[in-house]
């Protein structure tokens, strides 16, 4: 281990509160983290940023260690910014695309994991289409797993990125209102946010049709509103979520043009938040159903783009803070 | 003849309430005599059991087993095995194996599997409908003739009304009861646990209590049309055991069961995705286990079934949607259930009265009691001694039971058939 790469384990370590040893050795999702530790990775996010605005983006405090995405369901955006950012932090990063259409999906999936388990990564970066996928991997392989999405669960590393995009712009997360909106029913990205941003003392509202609002999401600490005028008043944040075409044509709303009549986003529309007020989005966007372009392309006010940067600098504290925790740092 | 004499044992009958320190006498495999002034014959065979209670033999109403089709999960003697260590003396099968049991030569392939067995009591039940399927009606009045002791579609409801009004006037004219899963497909189409917050948190669909509420309120109207015997298949909330009990009070030939994970657990202990306490229905919330246990306590439930259903791993180790639901229950059915009367919840009498007489009853069997004259079905154990679960020395193939490791107190020690120990406590 050389000089460099010493220094900055340090630097990781610093932004750990005193006392605190990072204690997880998955990070599965934002549920039964503490504000403590969410701060530990946005601070460390933070250097990150500048790290990779830098012509020299790369480290090596991850040299030699291996990272494998793998990816059950597909996504361009989530797994080229865990590519990066493994590998600006020196890592080697392969990247398996599983198709889980022929075969039988547990069977995949276990074998798969144990099979690669067996080439010894210090990491597994898994997205499935199923809630808990990635926690069974966890009980079975002696690596470090990270959540990059399982079924309409959790999405951590999107809700640290989210977090870390408001911080950087509003200088803070206590005390701001932010109004998640759309299909809150199958977003896990909705879950992993409502999770945060109540740890970090931010008010949640969730705001979609009726159809899309699970049961009992009250209880997770939000207040809930079906009606988007309404839901939006003098919030900070606006973040829109998703929705499946899947979704639409009868089954959980009637069409798409009564969707956006209902519940897109418009320049209208969000004249009731605050007049501050930001606007976020998980991507891809569905134009003209969730989200009006006038308002995703308002660089004033979207902070679309935001997000997919700060998305490689937050993945870079996770898989840096998980690394310390493995003590082979 | 040889005789047997179970000496100094804590008789209890549930069917006529005794409860007394006596001597049962057993000849020809059927019960000879029976209490405190028993004359125990010189030339019988003593079994001191002093400190053990004896009781008719459990009846299980509701097992699903593998055979014929899918015996890596479970065969006719690895249940009867398994059954016997449990103080299971007779079980009803469900007829969902593969093919499912919908004509006689699936009932006769059953009783040839079992005689060969030899071990416990295997009655089945036959399907309601062919390839339990929903649609047609099977060949019920067949079926009867050749044994089925009740019709049900087992696993799946049967959601069409008009086929379930048909099914229930058809079965009554044979004296059979229809036996349902009471869940609203539709509604619980996709669902995988107890809908609410967990269900929320954890990101997995959920299928709400209205589910088993719609369906049998359905199912009462349906049976008030045809006077049918009607009988609700695990309950799981306290609405469907609310309305058991109104349907009786207003005299409506209807019964209903409930399986130890009811009463015992709740969506809470899914936890962090336990496929182990994925079933079908869904374990509910603590107010609804609270309402199953005063159900069982004041009769409303008239029998606690094992609601076996072993899965092997290949259906368990896999993300919790993909989970087949099901848990065995055969060796832990007794035991778990002594916890009611462990903690003063039900009476010893009333819960092995739900065991024994009650589901005999509602099959229109002749066992389940300690009277002279019946068969020497019977159950020794030893109501207080603790032990813990150890699902891998189950007999059963499958090991997907919710309640490994857990701490009970209750243990079989002899299990008797005819007259024969088919399982004797090492």
């Amino acid at each position: 281990m050389n000089a460099a790469s010493n220094s900055t384990a340090q630097t990781a370590e610093a932004f750990l509160p005193p006392g605190l040893v990072w204690p997880q050795r998955h990070l599965l999702g934002i549920e039964g983290l503490t504000a403590a530790e969410i701060n530990a990775v946005l601070d460390l996010a933070d250097i990150y940023v500048e790290q990779n605005r830098r012509p020299d983006k790369r480290s090596t405090e991850l040299r030699g260690r291996t990272i494998m995405n793998l990816f059950f369901e597909d996504s361009t955006r989530t797994r080229t910014s865990f590519e990066l950012a493994g590998k600006r932090l020196g890592a080697d990063v392969l990247n398996m695309s599983v198709s889980t259409s022929s075969v039988k999906k547990g069977e995949t999936l276990l074998d798969t994991a144990m099979t690669l388990n067996a080439m010894n990564p210090d990491f597994l970066v898994v997205r499935h289409a199923e809630s808990g996928a990635p926690k069974l991997l966890a009980d079975k392989v002696n690596c470090s797993v990270i959540n990059a999405g399982d079924g309409t669960h959790e999405h951590p590393t999107q809700a640290l990125l989210d977090a870390l995009s408001i911080r950087r712009r509003k200088g803070r997360l206590e005390g701001l209102t932010v109004a998640i909106c759309g299909d809150i029913l199958h977003s896990r990205v909705a879950r992993s946010n409502i999770h945060l941003l109540g740890v970090m003392g931010a008010q949640v509202r969730v705001v979609g049709p009726p159809t899309l609002i699970p049961s009992a999401i009250d209880r997770m600490g939000v207040d809930v509103f079906t009606d988007m005028d309404r839901g939006l008043k003098d919030v900070d944040i606006v973040m829109m979520l998703r929705l499946q075409n899947e979704r639409m044509a009868g089954k959980f709303v009637p069409s798409l043009r009564e969707y956006f009549r209902f519940h897109g986003l418009t320049a209208e529309r969000l004249a009731v938040a605050k007049p501050d007020a930001l606007i976020m989005h998980p991507g891809p966007m569905n134009r003209g159903v969730e989200i009006d372009s006038e308002v995703a392309d308002d660089i004033g006010r979207s902070l679309i783009l935001d997000q997919v940067e700060f998305g490689v600098a937050v993945r870079m504290a996770c898989l840096r803070l998980l690394a310390t925790t493995r003590g082979n740092a | 003849m040889t005789l047997a004499a179970f000496t100094n044992a804590r008789l209890l009958d549930p069917a006529t309430g005794r409860d007394e320190i006596g001597t049962l006498i057993v000849g020809g495999g059927k019960i000879a005599a029976i209490g405190s002034h028993a004359k125990v014959p010189p030339s019988a065979r003593l079994v001191d059991c002093t400190g053990l209670c004896l009781a008719p033999g459990l009846v299980d109403m509701r097992v699903a087993l593998g055979e014929p089709g899918e015996e890596q999960r479970e065969t006719i003697l690895s249940a009867s095995r398994s059954a016997a260590a449990g103080g299971i003396t007779a079980f009803a099968m469900l007829p969902n194996t593969t093919p499912v049991i919908d004509d006689i030569a699936g009932l006769e392939f059953i009783a040839r599997r079992a005689r060969e067995a030899k071990l416990v009591k295997i009655f089945a039940y036959g399907a309601i409908t062919r390839g339990a399927a929903g649609q047609q009606l099977a060949e019920m009045g067949l079926l009867a003739e050749a044994g089925a002791v009740g019709f049900t579609d087992g696993l799946s409801a049967v959601s069409d009304a008009l086929v379930m009004r048909r099914a229930l006037s058809y079965a009554k004219g044979f004296g059979r009861v229809i036996v349902q899963h009471p869940e609203e497909p539709s509604l619980a189409a996709g669902g995988q646990m107890n809908e609410g917050e967990i269900a929320t948190r954890l990101g997995l669909s959920g299928i709400p209590r209205a589910a088993e509420i719609i369906m049998l309120e359905r199912d009462l109207r349906l049976v008030e049309l045809t006077g049918a015997r009607y009988h609700a298949a695990h309950l799981s909330t306290a609405e469907g055991v609310e309305l058991i009990r109104e349907a009786k009070n207003r005299g409506l030939p209807v019964t209903c069961d409930v399986a130890p994970p009811y009463f015992a657990l709740t969506e809470v202990d899914v936890g962090d995705y336990r496929t182990f306490a994925k079933l079908s229905p869904p374990l509910r919330t603590d107010n609804d286990r609270r309402a199953i246990i005063a159900g069982i306590a004041d009769g409303t439930v008239d029998a606690i079934a094992s609601d076996h259903a072993p899965q092997d791993q290949d259906a368990k180790r896999v993300p919790f949607a993909s989970a087949v639901p099901g848990v065995v229950g055969l060796e832990t059915l007794l035991p778990i259930a002594l916890e009611l009367y462990h903690k003063g919840a039900v009476g010893l009498l009333d819960l092995l009265a739900r065991m024994t007489i009650g589901p005999a009853e509602i099959l229109g069997l002749p066992l389940g009691r300690l009277a002279v004259g019946a068969a020497a079905d019977l159950v020794i154990f030893d109501l207080d001694r603790p032990w813990v679960v150890d699902a891998g020395a189950f007999r059963s193939k499958s090991k997907n039971s919710p309640f490994d490791k857990r701490p009970v107190a209750g243990a079989v020690a002899m299990t008797v058939v005819d007259g024969r120990i088919v399982h004797q406590q090492s």
